[in-house]
């Protein structure tokens, strides 16, 4: 088991006729996911290496049964895109997408939200994959093997670090949820879905500076996470009202700290590591002990 | 970015949101002129992008146009909280009856947007929403709705304005709401928003932060943007289109993905300790699937960077291909040397992931006597520290 991606999903790549898209796609199918649809408005009836290219997706899920989405297009039709995906009823749609505006997420979130039938990942993630099983986004697929452990990041390359430290025992979900301001899928909703999955025994949970969403993450564990959770926390040197890299990753006030964010969370009994590696040796123990 | 106060008044201004007469000056001799202009007496205010100007003595009345010269030139150049003072905002003075709050932000916990308004404006509002949260009505609001008059109307009854002025607030958030939406905001904040001697509702003081994403649709942004105000390393590195922030310490980063760069900082940061307390000189995040071109710039700032001692580039190749990260390190190692200024810091490199065994065999044949690469990123980060302590 895993969450959310598992072997019957079938993967629908919007944008898969631009240049990140071609590239993705051939990496996921490399890597063994079933991608079976590309849309590209206006280009429907091509072909993308024998995958079939549909002018909406709509019609892509209708004639290929596609049940997972993973967005490539640019920021400036990302909107369109997603709540093109969201009309179609898709249930998961992945939003790779760098740079877009915060207002449109804002909108297209909250259209996700009063239709109520698609679950969104990101915007500006690097995706989820499910080893072994399914592969939907950007992740590299040979970093590690299918395992116990549960994995949600707010940054790409950390998640790819951890889990490369932690390759030796695998992972059931690893899910890069973003670090923008606002996304679709949280720490919280992925904890929860890891609590729920038989198939894993230990989460490893990545945040980073700006916002609330650990010390919420926190409250979330204390009250309805029994399995063991391991945490890390970047940024700790970050200087105030300086944008690091990701739009939501600034410290504003005294709000958002790295420092807090390790206190709320090792106030719930989270052990959170000071760096990536001293984390998955925590976890490591944690999981031999 | 964040907008000065002049250039958060020019928004308003222009979505219809009252604000007083001014204009933003650079010299007393401008000032001068720009009191003579408004033509009576005026408020000559320090633009720093930070708060607390006032106690600083950024914020001076002036009477006549000789005053607000003299103002003027006492303000300009101060340094407010390590903002050096280069432009006053000289504006009409109002005579004050009450002080007033409201903003709207970007509200990241409810994934929408929020509404904040208080009748005691003019102070520190993270006090008021401390010490008496009963003083400051929150309203969420969603993003597809957004704000109309009806919405307006019960922001401005929660917060309890006095009703003589109800229908001008109403207004002023109305369009304050278009200056968030139609400027791709992500924070307006008025503190204090005024009721004048005479009747009239002013935004006196304003604050905007701009989503940067959305500066494709944006053309006259550009021109927000404040060249003197920042620093020439990160101008250079925003020509090359990398992701760069200067710090205060010694030791150069380079790395790819926002959030291993900061792991990278803060690595380098507790290393450091053992080391004389050196720390990281600045974030430099080269991105996924960087070019050895892309490396090659980034490195080339890094080492221009005086305060650099010894650089760390460390690399978990996902996208990024670490043969390109190497060849990236041995051209700017050799453009360096062509230029006549060859390198003369240590280079410490960790490279892991997608085509490590190709990049770490491309620097073992590069054999440079100042390029080392040790195995992890915490060993790594414990020599490079080592190294920038030791040049001390």
């Amino acid at each position: 088991m895993t969450i959310w991606l598992d072997a019957d999903s079938r993967i629908l790549v919007q944008g898969m006729t631009g240049s990140e898209g071609t590239k993705h796609t051939r990496r996921m199918v490399a890597s063994g996911a079933q991608v079976v649809a590309g849309v590209t408005p206006g280009k429907g009836g091509q072909e993308v290496d024998g995958i079939p290219v549909f002018g909406d997706v709509g019609e892509a899920m209708a004639a290929t049964g596609a049940n997972v989405s993973v967005v490539f297009v640019p920021p400036r039709f990302a909107k369109a895109a997603v709540e093109e995906a969201v009309d179609a009823a898709i249930p998961l749609c992945v939003v790779i997408t760098e740079g877009i505006p915060v207002h449109d997420t804002a909108q297209f979130f909250q259209y996700a939200v009063n239709a109520g039938s698609t679950r969104i990942i990101g915007p500006n993630c690097p995706g989820i994959i499910s080893p072994g099983v399914s592969n939907e986004g950007i992740i590299p697929a040979d970093i590690t093997g299918p395992g116990p452990i549960g994995l949600v990041s707010k940054s790409g390359t950390l998640t790819y670090q951890m889990m490369y430290e932690l390759n030796d025992i695998g992972f059931s979900t690893c899910v890069g949820i973003g670090g923008d301001p606002i996304i679709g899928t949280t720490h919280i909703d992925c904890l929860a879905a890891f609590e729920a999955d038989p198939s894993t025994e230990a989460i490893v949970m990545i945040g980073e500076i700006g916002g609330d969403a650990e010390e919420r993450a926190a409250a979330f564990i204390a009250d309805n996470v029994t399995k063991p959770v391991v945490g890390y926390v970047a940024g700790f040197t970050a200087p105030e009202g300086k944008t690091m890299g990701h739009a939501g990753a600034i410290v504003s006030g005294s709000s958002g700290t790295a420092a807090a964010k390790k206190e709320a969370l090792e106030a719930v009994g989270v052990r959170v590591g000071q760096t990536p590696s001293e984390t998955a040796r925590l976890m490591r123990a944690l999981l031999r002990g | 970015m964040d907008l000065y106060e002049y250039q958060a008044k020019h928004l308003f201004d222009s979505h219809g949101v009252p604000v007083t007469a001014g204009e933003v000056c650079a010299t007393p001799d401008a000032a001068h002129e720009a009191a003579r202009k408004i033509g009576s007496a005026v408020v000559v205010k320090a633009q720093v992008k930070t708060g607390g100007r006032g106690k600083a003595g950024g914020v001076k009345l002036a009477a006549t146009p000789d005053e607000a010269q003299a103002r003027a030139q006492d303000i300009l150049g101060l340094d407010i909280k390590g903002h050096v003072v280069r432009r006053v905002l000289v504006t009409e003075a109002t005579d004050i009856a009450e002080e007033y709050y409201v903003s709207f932000l970007l509200d990241r916990a409810n994934r929408a947007f929020l509404a904040m308004a208080s009748v005691e404006g003019g102070v520190d509002i993270e006090e008021v929403a401390a010490t008496r949260p009963e003083a400051l009505a929150l309203v969420r609001i969603d993003a597809i709705d957004g704000v109309d008059e009806t919405l307006a109307a019960s922001i401005v009854d929660r917060a309890g304005f006095p009703s003589h002025i109800r229908e001008q607030v109403i207004s002023v958030l109305v369009d304050l709401w278009q200056v968030l939406v139609k400027e791709d905001a992500t924070l307006v904040e008025v503190n204090p928003l005024v009721l004048s001697a005479d009747g009239r509702v002013l935004a006196l003081d304003g604050k905007v932060t701009l989503d940067d994403n959305a500066n494709y649709r944006h053309a006259s942004h550009a021109d927000l943007v404040d060249k003197d105000g920042t620093d020439p390393i990160e101008l250079r590195a925003k020509e090359f289109d990398l992701n760069y922030v200067k710090l205060d310490g010694e030791v150069g980063i380079i790395g790819n993905g926002a959030g291993l760069v900061m792991s990278t900082l803060d690595v380098v940061a507790y290393a450091g300790e053992e080391f004389g307390g050196v720390r990281p000189a600045n974030f430099l995040d080269i991105g996924g699937g960087a070019s050895a071109e892309v490396m090659s710039n980034g490195l080339d700032i890094v080492l221009n960077d005086p305060d650099v001692r010894a650089v760390f580039v460390n690399v978990f190749g996902g996208i990024t291909s670490c043969d390109a990260v190497a060849n990236g390190i041995v051209q700017a190692v050799g453009a360096l040397a062509e230029r006549g200024t060859p390198v003369t810091k240590p280079i410490v490199c960790r490279i892991d992931g997608n085509n490590a065994v190709e990049g770490r065999r491309i620097l073992n044949e590069f054999d440079h006597p100042l390029v080392e690469m040790v195995e992890t990123m915490d060993d790594a980060a414990r020599r490079v520290a080592q190294l920038a302590g030791g040049a001390a």
